[in-house]
């Protein structure tokens, strides 16, 4: 069926683009075309719009020493299909251009800073080059996921300064916040621009907690690779774990034992349930109601516990491995999961009460932050934050792995795009999450956790997404030999940033923290 | 409730009364943490570990911290700005680096943009390991800096 429907792609293109494609090659739910660099944007304009597929990532890959150029690769996602359209192009051979895509798919924008900063590549026309990664006191010229630069070369600061977007009017003034915050979060850097109380610009600059997570992965065994992913968004250990061995698995063929599919669904939801429980508990103490802070956080430590009893980590770490999960769930695990669930959920409920009654609180959060539909579509914003502003779209549903085909849930979703709409949509996919675990105990099949894994063979690419607590991430790795000759991770945080500038214009100074957190970005997920 | 936590936690309280006098004032410093770490420092303060019924507290400014707590690598990009917050803290002033990465850069150790680890950057008096430490480790950790912040007193008087 799959293999029919992207077929039907090529052929339905128009005659102009048809000839442009070089060679196009279904491997399992990927069509892979080959293209010129020149016909990459049209290429992918085109599908982008008459397939309504989102941009799930865009990067590049050195091959000077094979083949004496750049690649590289734009990869979308068809609405209603369990599929991908894969477009690669070279660059012309010793060219460091190409025409940027930005003009006509408006989510490459970041995609493309970033190939500039870790290759040295210019995309023409870009509507904002300025660096994303790289900092002004890195030297021009040095470009670290370019093959000829040495993981441990750490070149000396030269002078230089980052040019800020500049608001100018009358009564407008700058408010830099960061990069270290007063709270216990990570750093960033936010300059407001405000005109009275409310915010007319916001500028998010990142990459302060930037430590080469990439580069890293393109030295670190496939074995070793599942410790590095668990450190790449500490709070989101599983997800992005269970993207890379779901990504490695798939490069050699291999088949997942059922019941480690199951274990892996349990712990996803488990890290779900911890991350949103503490979302809801901070919007609740950034509206200064206290008790529905401290009794959510109450209940996000029993969560880290029941982590903690079932797999000695309570940030769930070393759950995965390539080919399945480390340890089994014993009887014994099952019923304290269950005993202690029974109790979350009523805690929750309860917790759940105290908020929505809470006038003072809705008055805070109802039209705070509002993104609309339009805009989240357009930045191709992901995750809850995304189904808070009505976009219908869920990794586990729509692109289905580890045990979630053979589970029912809901996608809730909102309308109103603000930060109740968040907080519910967050609520209840804590609800969902229980049930989740629930079924996944019940209908868990005996049998082993984990097969060998071996073989994994050079040259070939594959990629997996995961529904995180912060919505859609995806790991896509070119095999080398042992290890990743390119590992591009993109956490569900890169694409949500600039949802966030947008989220607060018009809304005051003090309600930012608010909006911050009812987004709950990852800072080391973004910049890697 | 925590027997681990309470047991550390009074032993905690005698000894931040004998230091100080008072309570001690820590301020965090993510210098690039995978956010693990920060997990756990916000595990402090929920209403089973209460730090600060020990006298422990979590400030918003390095103005105002006698301990700086730091996790991370200490990223290139970090770098600067955690210099400037050490700078900013007045002395005598202690610094605990939290966690495998703060310790020598853990997993991240060698890479073109870490320096690995917060001794490279700063005089560091404590190192508290785990990836990332449990709160009781890192309530541990607090102790053992406020043990070597009394030995420095009592050389001085
Ligand atoms: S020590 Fe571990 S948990 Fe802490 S920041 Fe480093 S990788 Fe993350």
């Amino acid at each position: 069926m799959t293999v029919e429907k992207l077929r039907l792609i090529v052929e339905e293109l128009p005659p102009e683009l048809y000839s442009k494609v070089r060679s196009a090659k279904v491997r399992g739910n990927d069509l892979r075309l080959v293209t010129g660099i020149d016909d990459l944007a049209s290429l992918a304009k085109h599908i982008h719009g008459a397939y309504q597929a989102p941009l799930v990532t865009m990067h590049a890959t050195d091959d000077r020493a094979a083949e004496d150029c750049f690649k590289l690769y734009v990869i979308l996602s068809p609405k209603g299909m369990d599929a991908f359209v894969t477009i690669i192009a070279a660059l012309e051979p010793r060219s460091q251009r190409f025409v940027s895509l930005t003009p006509q798919i408006n989510e490459a924008d970041w995609y493309e800073r970033e190939v500039q900063d870790m290759f040295g590549l210019e995309a023409i026309g870009h509507p904002d080059p300025r660096p994303l990664v790289l900092y002004d006191d890195w030297p021009q010229g040095e470009h670290p996921l370019r093959k000829d630069f040495p993981l441990d070369r750490r070149p000396p600061r030269v002078k230089g300064e980052y040019p800020f977007t500049k608001v100018e009017g009358e009564g407008v003034y700058e408010i830099p916040v960061g990069p270290v915050h007063a709270g216990v979060i990570e750093p960033g850097h936010f300059r407001f621009s405000v005109a009275g109380e409310p915010i007319i610009n916001l500028e998010v600059r990142l990459g302060y907690v930037h430590k080469g997570i990439e580069k890293i992965s393109e030295s670190t065994p496939y074995w070793r690779g599942t410790h590095l992913a668990e450190r790449i968004s500490g709070d989101n250990s599983v997800a992005h774990s269970t993207a890379y061995c779901q990504t490695v698995e798939a490069l050699a063929s291999a088949e997942v034992p059922e019941r480690a599919e199951y274990i892996r669904t349990v712990m996803l939801e488990l890290e779900r349930i911890y991350n949103l429980i503490g979302d809801i508990s901070g919007i609740a103490l950034d509206t200064a109601f206290s008790v529905g802070a401290a009794n959510g956080y109450l209940l996000r430590e029993k969560a880290l516990n029941l982590n903690e009893c079932l797999t000695g980590s309570r940030l769930l770490r070393s759950v995965n491995v390539i080919g399945g999960v480390r340890k089994d769930l014993s009887a014994n695990d099952r019923e304290k999961t269950l005993s202690a669930l029974v109790r979350l959920k009523l805690e929750f409920e309860d917790l759940v009460d105290l908020m929505v009654t809470s006038t003072s609180l809705l008055d805070r959060v109802e039209t705070t932050g509002r993104l609309s539909t339009e805009m989240a579509i357009r930045l191709n914003v992901v995750g809850p934050v995304a189904r808070a502003s009505g976009v219908d779209r869920d990794v586990r549903r729509d692109h289905p792995y580890a045990a979630y085909d053979r589970l029912n849930f809901l996608v809730p979703r909102g309308t109103a795009g603000d930060v109740n709409a968040r907080t519910r949509v967050k609520i209840d996919e804590v609800r969902e999450s229980f049930s989740l675990i629930d079924q996944a105990l019940d209908g868990m099949p005996s049998g082993p956790i984990r097969t060998v894994v071996e073989n994994i063979p050079a040259g070939e690419m594959a990629m997996s997404l995961v529904e995180s607590p912060r919505g859609e991430l995806v790991h896509w790795i070119l095999a080398g030999k042992e290890r990743p000759y390119r590992h591009k991770i993109r956490d569900a945080s890169f694409c949500n940033w600039l949802a966030m500038e947008e989220a607060v214009l018009g809304n005051i100074v003090p309600d930012f923290p608010l909006i911050n957190k009812s987004f709950n970005l990852s800072y080391s997920g973004n910049d890697l | 409730m925590d027997e681990e936590t309470e047991k550390l936690g009074e032993e905690l309280k005698r000894k931040v009364r004998e230091v100080f006098g008072r309570s001690l004032a820590i301020r965090e410093v993510d210098a690039g943490s995978c956010n693990g770490c920060e997990v756990e420092v916000n595990s402090l303060t929920n209403a089973i570990h209460d730090i600060e019924r020990f006298g422990l507290h979590i400030v918003a400014s390095p103005r105002h911290a006698d301990m700086l707590l730091v996790t991370g690598p200490v990223t290139r990009n970090m770098e600067i700005p955690l210099r400037q917050t050490y700078n900013a803290t007045p002395g005598p002033k202690m610094v605990v680096a939290m966690g495998s990465c703060a310790i020598s850069g853990g997993i991240y150790r060698g890479s073109y943009a870490v320096l690995d680890g917060v001794d490279k950057v700063l005089p560091v008096d404590v190192y508290v390991p785990g990836c990332p430490p449990r709160p009781q480790a890192i309530i541990q950790g607090i102790l053992v800096a406020l043990g070597k912040m009394e030995e420095r007193k009592g050389q001085r008087s």
